[in-house]
């Protein structure tokens, strides 16, 4: 147990580097989380900004079911270690590099639940808009996006954990996370390696709760109730 | 003649090789590298997935008949699978020091919310006419579960098995931090050099995707009534 609370102390309080002029933990970690989120939230808008238009239009024309499902399958063959070391040894380390990795680590879930989402919504629906006018664009904004809202949102809270878990390796391509401390613990020693692995799952933590909450909020209130009854049922 | 070949080869060689490059030659050379480090891989994996599916199938056949269970259940089970591998496998080091023990803890925790959510989807989803008809005739409890539930459930079951062993030969890359080796210690051992990346992350892809096909298969196997039904 002193192993924790000496990391429950480098988390709060400063210290002095095992190799000597550098202060490493407490406030100086603030640094270290912001470029963390920095990285994890540049990779997941980009994925967000590719995968949701592709898997929205791919589920309102009802096709390339196998891409969209064996895409999240590839997504979990490659190993994240294996993906990022691929990313050094052809295209070098920096912030870019990595960010492109993660970005590819986060499409997959994105996009099969944005066409899981929108393949789900009940054809009456689509029907009823079509027979009021509404164009294919309008059907997608107006019916088929918020519908498939909920499961969108869910996508993205998978990718989010896995992208802020995975930039704890970001060290290794040179982007300065929170993982810095695991990584490099010849000069942040046990107690920062400890205490970074604490924090770096409590923001994990944090990230899945707070997509969460956010995945309620934006589900279409007319949803909400359909699944209070359905409960209730 | 053989010399100047041999000459000619090894700078060939040594030239990719310090350039960091994809170098076949080399990895036909070093191949016998990646074998150690590719069993662990797959034992990390086994057991881990052996484990987590004993646990989890338990408890969901418990929370199957005990539903008051399934909110706790998924709740644990959910923060131990969104807690970051590598920062359990330090967390876990102070009570379970370096090596394999700290490894599979971490790594059978992680199949723990998917086995047991698919498990559980899988009895649910056997239709009650099924449960009611197998009563009639006089089944008990558990005779109903052994015979009927599980053998109808076997397609979600092995559902969440191929996804928990896909997750887990790709979390095991990162098992070297908690000193179990595996093919992960292989790819940071040479970040930079691309033959060695691609080998040791290939291998893993292959070792996943092997894994697929083989319960696929076996659940082929096992399930015979749905081709039946499907031809």
């Amino acid at each position: 147990m002193n192993d924790f609370s000496d990391a429950i102390d480098f988390i709060f309080h400063s210290r002095e580097s095992l190799t000597g002029g550098v202060r490493v933990g407490g406030s100086e970690l603030w640094s270290l989380l912001a470029k963390h989120l920095e990285l994890s939230f540049a990779a997941l808008g980009l994925a967000c900004l590719i995968a949701v238009p592709i898997g929205l239009w791919l589920g309102h024309i009802r096709r390339g079911q196998f891409l969209a499902i064996s895409i999240s399958n590839l997504g979990r063959a490659v190993p994240t270690l294996a993906l990022i070391a691929f990313f050094i040894a052809y295209f070098g380390v920096g912030f870019v590099n990595v960010m492109f990795a993660l970005m590819l680590l986060a499409i997959p879930p994105i996009l099969t639940n944005a066409y899981v989402g929108v393949t789900q919504v009940d054809p009456d629906s689509v029907d009823a808009a079509r027979g009021v006018g509404m164009t294919g664009v309008q059907i997608v904004r107006k019916v088929e996006l918020p519908l498939a809202l909920p499961l969108i949102f869910g996508g993205i809270r998978i990718s989010a954990v896995n992208v802020i878990a995975t930039a704890t390796i970001a060290p290794l391509a040179g982007v300065v996370t929170l993982g810095n401390p695991i990584i490099n613990a010849q000069v942040y020693g046990p107690a920062g390696r400890l205490g970074a692995a604490i924090v770096v799952a409590v923001v994990a933590v944090a990230a899945d709760a707070g997509f969460g909450l956010l995945q309620r909020a934006v589900t279409p209130r007319a949803l909400r109730l359909a699944n209070r009854r359905m409960e209730t049922a | 003649m053989t010399l100047a070949d041999l000459v000619i080869h090894r700078r060939e060689q040594s030239d990719c090789v310090s350039n960091d490059g994809f170098c076949p030659s080399w990895i036909a050379d070093n191949w016998q590298r990646y074998t150690h480090p590719f069993w662990q891989h797959l034992f990390l994996t086994a057991v881990a997935v052996t484990i987590g599916f004993a646990i989890a199938t338990g408890l969901a056949i418990v929370a199957h008949r005990r539903r008051w269970l399934i909110p706790p259940v998924t709740t644990v089970t959910g923060i131990m699978y969104t807690i970051p591998s590598l920062s359990l496998f330090f967390l876990l080091q102070p009570i379970t020091g370096r090596g394999n023990t700290t490894a599979l803890i971490a790594l059978v925790s992680y199949t723990l919310l998917i086995i047991f959510r698919n498990v559980l989807a899988g009895l649910d989803n056997v239709a009650p006419e099924t449960r009611d008809a197998a009563k009639g005739l006089g089944l008990t409890e558990r005779q109903v579960l052994w015979r009927i539930e599980m053998p109808l459930a076997l397609p979600e079951i092995m559902a969440g098995l191929r996804v928990a062993s896909t997750t887990t030969v790709g979390l095991a890359t990162l098992a070297f931090f908690a000193g179990a080796g595996g093919l992960g210690g292989s790819i940071f051992s040479d970040l930079t050099f691309k033959s060695n990346v691609v080998v040791a992350g290939g291998l893993c892809v292959l070792l996943a995707v092997a894994l697929d096909v083989l319960i696929l298969g076996a659940q082929r196997m096992l399930t015979p009534w749905r081709r039946a039904a499907r031809a």
